[in-house]
């Protein structure tokens, strides 16, 4: 049994099929990549299991309990984190304050009227966040105003906003979309870092198919609604389906 | 200093010092002088600077933190004063339980209108809350007369019951100190009046304004100001960004109907004009002019609106007649000709320009007026620090939340 479970699941827009009867489990403590052309869905089927979309048909079971027809916010709060394809992050805010939003959430839930204590007296909370921050080489631009980090920048407050957490499910969509190759290289090494440090399962979509085999262990190909195998990366680069779907990509 | 770091608790003492020595301040000029038609400093004025003071700051916790953008909140001074003047006709003129009445009632209303309102962000909130306050000001005319007495407004009539008014004062009071009384001090030809309802009112907003910073500066402040740069990341940083937002539109309306009860106790009346969208308008546009989302701004704003209300309507061609007086006849006639627009009903032309100007030149507001005023002070101050680098290419450190 994986961590994920997704049995059985469409969605349709209208009279599209986004998806059709996708299946995928997804282990603990692995990288589990979903590729696939555009269109394919990868996107939709991620939207289904953090609560921004409702499958039509099907279940998606976390941990053994089902998300569906739950708030994002409650998703989060059992577990799953969301890496946005453009980095989502509180860009009115510093750096560290965007840090201690998450790590307080996680702290005191959906929901808390902490109206009368100062931030200043948090002790605990700012030691995290400046701890999170130090470990993502970020310390030293803590009170900057994070709207103007360069985009890098970004998506790694954006993954440690994620990671400090602790999430026992990361999900990332596209995270290198857009990214110049050295950025690209810096995010694989974050994500790898992370991987290695911690337990964690990592549920990454993305197109660069270098992101793909430098970090996944599964690969799932999605195609037109429907997955078409789901193996390691040494197996799914010959397969001859892939080839087909990716016809004329790099692969 | 009380829970405030350093800077806040400059901040707090500066503004304190202002408020309690206002009479002083706000009358700089001799009472026989020309210039005295430029004083604030009677009880009247200052108590409506200090009132509307409350108004803006918690006006500011809902707009200035989180964005949402009440075009209904005079409803909720309405309310209050309502509310109030309720208190007066069944128990008596002591403003104590019209005060807590009026922050009540106007919190359960305002739970009710944010719960529904905040459905929806942006344009559509506002639109929602302008017509809820719309709707309350309609019925307060109309159909709930029997609460509101319609045009004539609430007040409070000999034939009430008034239960524990035994033998105590008929104006309102605070356990028989009555808010009319005031104590006038003459030094040579100034005269400065210290005002028992001013000092009553003025003792909230320094309340209200402390809180305010706390709030300002706590984690519930710091998810307000989340809501407002992404609610998106919130969502999905597992936080429910409604009770947020309901518990920000909550305090605010709570602020208001404060204003709203303080109003009624400086004078025992409550009209439905109170509701009105101008009432509505002129609190928006006290926070933008004083600067949205800072602390000092909103009541910065609803002083500098009120002095100019007061100062711009009181003008009129006489008075303007004898400041031009030095001028030729032709040319005096035409100045005041030109001016003439510009004063007594005229003020909201005057305010409409300034507020453009503010709106253009200083989008922070006057706190970002005053900003640069420092910053320019400090940099004649110093010689100009050359050779920084490009600064344009390197992320900015953020500055301070709310100067
Ligand atoms: N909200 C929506 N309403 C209607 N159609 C949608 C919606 N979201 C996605 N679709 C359609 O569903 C299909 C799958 O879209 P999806 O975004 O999941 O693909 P994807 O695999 O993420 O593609 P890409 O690689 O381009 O990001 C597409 O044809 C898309 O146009
Ligand atoms: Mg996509």
């Amino acid at each position: 049994m994986g961590i994920l479970e997704v049995k059985n699941v469409s969605k349709n827009f209208g009279g599209l099929k986004a998806l059709s009867d996708v299946n995928l489990s997804v282990r603990e403590n692995t990288v589990h990549a979903i590729i696939g052309p555009n269109g394919a869905g990868k996107s939709t089927l991620l939207n289904c299991l953090v609560g921004k979309l409702i499958p039509d048909t099907g279940s998606v079971m976390f941990d053994g309990q089902s998300v569906l027809g739950r708030h994002p916010y409650e998703i989060n709060q059992m577990g799953i984190s969301r890496v946005f394809q453009t980095p989502e992050i509180f860009g009115d805010l510093t750096v560290l304050e965007n840090m201690m939003i998450p790590i307080l959430a996680k702290r005191d839930g959906t929901f808390e009227l902490n109206a009368l204590t100062s931030i200043g007296s948090q002790k605990d909370v700012i030691e995290r966040a400046e701890h999170m921050l130090e470990e993502m080489s970020m310390a030293d631009k803590r009170h900057f105003h994070s709207g103007s980090l360069s985009r890098g920048d970004k998506r790694r407050l954006e993954i440690a906003m994620c990671l400090s957490q602790e999430p026992r499910l990361l999900l990332l969509d596209e995270p290198t979309a857009g990214m110049a190759r050295a950025d690209t290289n810096n995010t694989i090494d974050l994500l790898k870092q992370i991987k290695e440090e911690r337990d964690i399962t990592i549920a990454i979509i993305e197109h660069d198919m270098h992101v793909v085999f430098s970090l996944a262990e599964r690969i799932t190909v999605l195609a037109q609604g429907t997955p078409l195998v789901e193996d390691t990366p040494e197996n799914i680069k010959g397969h001859p389906k892939v080839r087909e779907a990716y016809l004329g990509e790099s692969a | 200093m009380f829970g405030l770091d350093k800077k806040d608790t400059t901040l707090l003492i500066v503004v304190t010092a202002l408020v309690v020595l206002a009479p002083f301040i706000l009358n700089p000029f001799p009472a026989d002088s020309a210039l005295a038609q430029f004083n604030a400093g009677y009880p009247d004025l200052m108590q409506r600077f200090v009132i509307f003071g409350i108004f803006a700051i918690g006006f500011n916790l809902l707009f200035g933190l989180t964005g949402y953008l009440s075009f209904g909140h005079a409803a909720f001074l309405g309310v209050g004063s309502y509310a109030a003047v309720w208190m007066f006709k069944l128990l008596s003129y002591n403003v104590v339980p019209a005060i807590v009445l009026a922050v009540i009632v106007a919190g359960l209303f305002s739970v009710l209108i944010g719960y529904v309102s905040l459905r929806r962000s942006g344009i559509y909130f506002s639109i929602l809350t302008l017509a809820f306050a719309q709707m309350s000001y309609n019925l307060a005319y109309s159909v709930l007369t029997p609460i509101t007495n319609g045009e004539t407004g609430l007040q409070v009539y000999s034939n009430d019951p008034q239960i524990l008014k035994g033998d105590g004062p008929d104006v309102t009071h605070l356990f028989g100190l009555e808010m009319g009384s005031a104590y006038t001090l003459d030094i040579g030809p100034w005269s400065f009046v210290f005002s028992a309802g001013y000092y009553f009112c003025a003792i909230f907003m320094l309340v209200a304004f402390y809180l305010a910073i706390r709030i300002f500066r706590s984690p519930f402040g710091l998810m307000l100001r989340a809501v407002k740069s992404n609610q998106q990341r919130m969502a999905y940083t597992g936080l429910n960004t409604r009770p947020y937002t309901l518990a920000a539109f909550v305090i605010s309306g709570m602020y208001a109907g404060l204003a709203g009860g303080l109003m009624a106790a400086m004078d025992p009346l409550a009209g439905a004009e109170r509701m009105q969208w101008t009432a509505s308008g002129e609190v928006v546009l006290m926070t933008i002019l004083g600067g949205a989302g800072t602390l000092i701004g909103p009541v910065l704003g609803a002083g500098f609106i009120k002095y100019f209300e007061n100062i711009f309507s009181k003008i009129n061609d006489s008075v303007l007649h004898q400041w031009f007086s030095f001028m030729p006849d032709g040319m005096e006639d035409f100045m005041v000709f030109i001016v003439h627009p510009f004063i007594g009903k005229g003020w909201h032309l005057t305010l409409g320009i300034l507020f453009m100007l503010v709106v253009i030149f200083l989008p922070g507001g006057l706190v970002e007026g005053g900003q640069r005023i420092a910053a320019w002070l400090r940099g004649r101050g110093k010689k100009p620090a050359g050779g920084s680098g490009d600064p344009e290419h390197h992320p900015k450190p953020a500055p301070h939340v709310a100067e």
